[in-house]
């Protein structure tokens, strides 16, 4: 289909789901209303559970067996990126030389490498209590580890990073959540049901399962973040084609460079074969 | 009007997919795929909001206190997360056709390829 047609049947797709989404709109509640029954029921079972972050129960308690799904779709996702990443017979790896950095670059990397780390741990282990979790965390964490690129060089981030043992973490997490899962099976209540003693209320040992979840999820967010950062950083830095543009050597077609008005030119100027 | 926040995430929605239609480079795509996504974000938040509420985090709150929706919450938190790794696979996806067929316009990937 040409450009103009695509446009053409998108503006009457656009036009048809504005009427309706519109319309929709006028039937739900109003903005910022009173009444929100399926809030008022997870709060209330987030306080008989003594968790204090009402969305961490609803995450990890509530809907524990949604989370799973999630998780496994991130599972999936990083997995498959790795897939794609992979070094192929016909590429080869350089050794990156190292860069210069600026002095104030390395002393700010350094100084908030171990801090942003520490946060990322303490987003992790209070998502029970404050607002945070292992989503959260797990990606706080992981960046982290990154600041040592850019204190340093590429070599001294792969020393810090032995990605075997990131990907065994990854998939320990998965394994942790399906296994806390059984083993409530196992102590005689519904799968990934709530079963350990529930703890007071606001401190750390709150939460009952809550906090077991949500440790497996931080590990394995940070574990998969850290393996696609390194996966796509390979690529960046370190994987090279046998002779680098070949694969782009083909004209990509002459419609390409025309009405190109949209704002992506930006970066299909190193695309051509030099 | 209170309504008004639901349109916009409806407008996102839309500037999402015209993107989507009208892009010539498959990383803009997966940008405005991301953006397009966005969109629910803000419908949930703002279905979830109340008024003179505070964050559903009784830490130290008390526990009587007003709070805005955690569930539509929980739903947004999760699907940033998840829709950031396919954000990277689709990418992930993107290199390796441009490695393999040397272009990254969803236009001039017409032939088929072994």
């Amino acid at each position: 289909m040409s450009a103009r047609g695509r446009l053409g049947l998108f503006l009457v797709g656009a036009a048809a789901f504005a009427a309706l989404f519109t319309a929709a709109c006028f039937g739900l509640p109003s903005f910022g209303a009173e009444h929100h029954p399926y809030g008022e029921r997870a709060v209330r079972a987030a306080l008989g559970h003594h968790t204090a972050n009402a969305i961490a129960s609803v995450n990890f308690d509530l809907r524990a067996f949604d989370t799973l799904g999630e998780e496994s779709i991130l599972f999936a996702a990083v997995l498959g990126a790795v897939v794609l990443l992979r070094q192929t017979a016909d590429e080869r790896r350089t050794p990156p030389a190292p860069a210069a950095v600026h002095p104030p670059v390395r002393r700010f990397a350094l100084l908030t490498l171990p801090v942003a780390l520490l946060i990322g741990l303490y987003v992790i282990a209070h998502g029970q209590i404050s607002p945070g979790g292992g989503f959260q965390g797990g990606v706080v964490a992981a960046t982290a580890l990154h600041l040592l690129y850019l204190a340093a060089d590429y070599r001294a981030l792969e020393r810090i990073r032995p990605l075997a043992l990131y990907e065994i973490g990854e998939a320990a997490g998965e394994f942790a959540y399906v296994v806390t899962g059984f083993a409530a099976v196992l102590a005689g209540s519904a799968f990934l049901a709530n079963v350990l003693p529930l703890g007071t209320f606001a401190t750390l040992s709150s939460g009952g399962t809550v906090i077991v979840l949500n440790a497996a999820v931080g590990v394995e967010v940070a574990s998969g973040v850290v393996v696609l950062l390194a996966r796509f950083l390979d690529q960046a830095v370190e994987i090279v084609l046998p002779d680098d543009g070949a694969g782009g050597g083909r004209d990509p077609g002459d419609d390409n460079s025309d009405d190109n008005s949209d704002g992506t030119d930006d970066g299909t100027d190193e695309e051509e074969p030099t | 009007m209170t309504v008004l926040p639901y349109p916009v995430a409806g407008w996102i929605f839309l500037i999402g997919v015209y993107g989507l239609v009208t892009s010539r480079n498959l990383i803009h795509a997966v940008g405005c795929l991301a953006v397009t996504q966005s969109s629910t974000y803000v419908l949930l938040l703002a279905v979830g909001y109340r008024r003179h509420a505070t964050a559903p985090v009784y830490a130290d709150a008390p526990t009587g206190s007003r709070v805005v929706d955690p569930v539509v919450q929980a739903l947004a938190l999760t699907d940033i997360v998840v829709g950031a790794t396919v954000t990277a696979l689709l990418l992930a996806l993107v290199v390796q056709l441009r490695k393999r067929h040397g272009t990254v316009d969803p236009d001039a990937l017409s032939e088929l390829k072994g």
